[in-house]
């Protein structure tokens, strides 16, 4: 029984993960890079509902994923556009900056200590002796929807297929008269709303949020994005429920519980090196 | 005395400013601290400075020579720290004249060597993954490192209270630690002017093309790795005896921004730049500390965190390149000392190094650039 609470837990953090590692990937996959801010706009999207929670909870859901969304378009058109075509190197170190700076202005803004922000009382389902979280059952749900909806936006619409166009050959692309710019924009924007909604839904697991809130469950859906394949929708989905049971297991044997981070990001580093590809990504040619 | 006045010519002296620099640095403080009219808190912000050059220092031979991202420096620091707090406090007890300089020196050998080790294992992933992987993999290091060292037991390593170490004797800390730099630059300096550093410097530029050229990619790699490691390792010890306590929590992600912020503000791949930067960033925010308190001390990081994305962007944005030429730094500093440039070509002495960074992509893509300028020559305006 044990087990199975486990278990129950680790989806239900794995849902937030996966939610975390769909806008990973879909970032990843097209703009070419490891945007380290996207675990800091989770953190905006938090306080940006704690903001408008006085209000009305649903408005304050929308809120935060509007001005996520608009924070994500800023970030990408001030920061990383200039530097579209240079080293990845100074890429990921402006990504890092930016994370900095988002960090930095909560901590200025909101202070260090951490916040209560209580959306809803959920409640809890009762199925025998197990009870779960309606929490957890609207993040799966959720994620589930999502992860569909996604794969049939980038399947079957114009713009999605343009994303996959620039994500396997940008100069290709170009040429075939695809505004890279419009559609690496749009990518941001999307990955950056899902942030915001996978923040409401860890507020909704854990009620409480500082600024710093956001980097360790980005770095780690990061990794999840990694094990399921990076630039892979479904392998987001999968990497992410994978690493949520991995660490609720971790988390539930006592002599492994303080080491859960470490065995982690082990996994991660076995499986860059054994197949860095993921569970189910593409195999990728270097070419000059 | 002609002779050695033409020697003296000929010698380039931008190759020794940093040693010039350093030993001024220890001539100085090194009477006054001896003299007993250096305060306290001088002698540690001395410390701290010379701490911080080694950091930067070593970080700078990975993402400025080798092009790659470290983020688990602070990981590498936690090793030697730990493990030279560690031996320091074996050999308290059969060292107990004062003035010994032997438990340190042993201390320093083997955090350092072990550190090393440690660059030598994260080294082998990096022959296999570069770029945001690597970066994510040595992020994973420095967690991995800091978790294990925080869960030790008490009788190890200290547990999540931390290591007591002995704290080296005060007054001559910090010019241990100058000569530390000193000897970090000696070899740093060396490796990047040699053969090998300018095989570094090609696999930067170009990992395909060096390998191509029959460079050892792995071996050069690794070596990259080892050294910068080697010296985070070293200071790690230097920080134990400097703090005479470790904690695990101090090495933590930020600390390795931190050294990142001071190799990025020197301009990566400019040893002159990097000490610079990490005394000018170290007395900045040593004099901060006290003024800035509470909500306003991240003030500091705000600014930092700008001043990171707006160097970056100045310096690599493609868009910036022409305005990037024709005002720059050097240009302006060429322009004050050597009004003539002519006279450089009298100087058999002189050689000049061709640059290494070779516009691949430019090269390669002039027929779609040609192509596309002609079927679509709208395109550039859109964007």
């Amino acid at each position: 029984m044990d087990f199975v609470l486990t278990l129950v837990n680790g989806l239900s953090l794995g849902g937030i993960y996966a939610m975390i590692a769909l806008g990973y990937t879909m970032v990843y996959g097209i703009a070419k890079m490891l945007n380290f801010a996207h675990g800091d706009i989770i953190m905006v999207g938090g306080y940006t509902v704690l903001i408008f929670l006085s209000i009305n909870p649903i408005l304050a859901i929308v809120a935060s994923m509007i001005f996520c969304l608009l924070l994500g378009i800023v970030v990408e058109k001030v920061a990383y556009k200039p530097l579209r075509g240079a080293s990845p190197l100074a890429v990921l170190i402006t990504a890092i900056g930016v994370s900095y700076l988002l960090q930095s202005l909560a901590l200025i803004i909101f202070g260090a200590q951490p916040e209560y922000v209580i959306i809803a009382d959920l409640g809890v389902l009762n199925i025998g002796e197990i009870s779960i979280g309606y929490n957890t059952i609207i993040t799966l749900v959720s994620t589930v929807i999502i992860m569909i909806a996604l794969t049939l936006f980038v399947k079957y619409t114009k713009i999605g297929r343009a994303m996959v166009a620039v994500s396997e050959d940008k100069d290709a692309a170009r040429l075939m008269g695809i505004n890279i710019n419009m559609i690496i924009t749009i990518t941001f924007a999307i990955g950056s709303s899902l942030a915001a909604l996978a923040g409401v839904f860890s507020l909704l697991k854990v009620p409480t949020i500082t600024p710093t809130y956001g980097s360790m469950p980005g770095i780690k859906a990061f990794t999840a994005a990694v094990i399921g394949g990076i630039g892979s929708i479904p392998g987001a989905m999968v990497g992410g429920i994978f690493l949520g049971i991995v660490e609720c297991i971790c988390n539930s044997i006592p002599e492994l519980a303080p080491y859960t981070i470490a065995i982690e990001f082990l996994i991660l580093i076995v499986i860059l090196l054994v197949k860095p590809s993921g569970i189910l990504g593409k195999k990728r040619r270097e070419k000059v | 005395m002609k002779n050695l006045a033409v020697t003296l010519k000929k010698v380039k002296w931008k190759h020794f400013i940093n040693y010039i620099a350093i030993a001024l640095v220890i001539a100085i403080f090194t009477p006054l601290s001896l003299g007993g009219s250096l305060p306290l808190t001088s002698r540690l912000l001395l410390e701290k400075i010379a701490m911080n050059i080694l950091l930067a220092l070593s970080l700078s031979l990975v993402v400025g020579f080798l092009g790659e991202l470290s983020l688990g420096h602070a990981g590498f620091m936690c090793i030697g720290a730990y493990l030279g707090g560690k031996v320091a406090l074996l050999l308290e007890t059969n060292f107990n004249g004062d003035n010994s300089i032997v438990p340190f020196i042993l201390a320093l050998i083997v955090g350092a060597a072990v550190a090393g080790l440690f660059g030598f294992i994260i080294g082998l992933p990096a022959l296999r993954l570069k770029g945001d992987y690597l970066a994510i993999v040595t992020l994973a290091f420095g967690e991995i490192v800091k978790t294990v060292f925080e869960n030790s037991s008490e009788g190890t390593f200290g547990g999540p209270k931390g290591l007591k170490t002995p704290r080296f004797d005060n007054i001559y800390l910090f010019i241990i630690g100058f000569f530390l730099v000193l000897l970090c630059i000696f070899i740093i300096q060396n490796l990047i002017r040699s053969k090998h550093g300018r095989a570094i410097t090609a696999i930067r530029d170009n990992e395909i093309a060096a390998r191509a050229m029959g460079i050892n990619v792995t071996k050069y790699k690794l070596v990259g790795f080892i050294v910068s490691a080697a010296f985070a390792g070293a200071a790690g010890v230097f920080y134990s005896f400097a703090n005479n306590y470790v904690r695990a929590s101090v090495f933590d992600y930020n600390y390795s921004i931190e050294i990142l912020i001071m190799v990025v503000i020197g301009g990566m791949g400019n040893l002159t730049g990097t000490i610079c930067s990490a005394v000018a960033v170290t007395f900045v925010n040593t004099k901060l500390q006290t003024m800035l308190t509470g909500d306003l001390a991240v003030l500091k990081d705000i600014v930092y965190a700008l001043i990171l994305v707006v160097i970056i962007i100045y310096n690599n944005a493609p868009a910036l390149k022409g305005f990037r030429e024709k005002y720059n730094f050097r240009n302006l500093l060429n322009k004050l000392f050597k009004p003539k440039s002519s006279t450089d070509k009298d100087d058999e002495g002189a050689w000049h190094r061709v640059p290494t960074k070779i516009a691949m992509d430019e090269v390669l893509s002039i027929d779609l650039k040609v192509v596309e300028s002609t079927m679509n020559p709208d395109k550039e305006d859109k964007s």
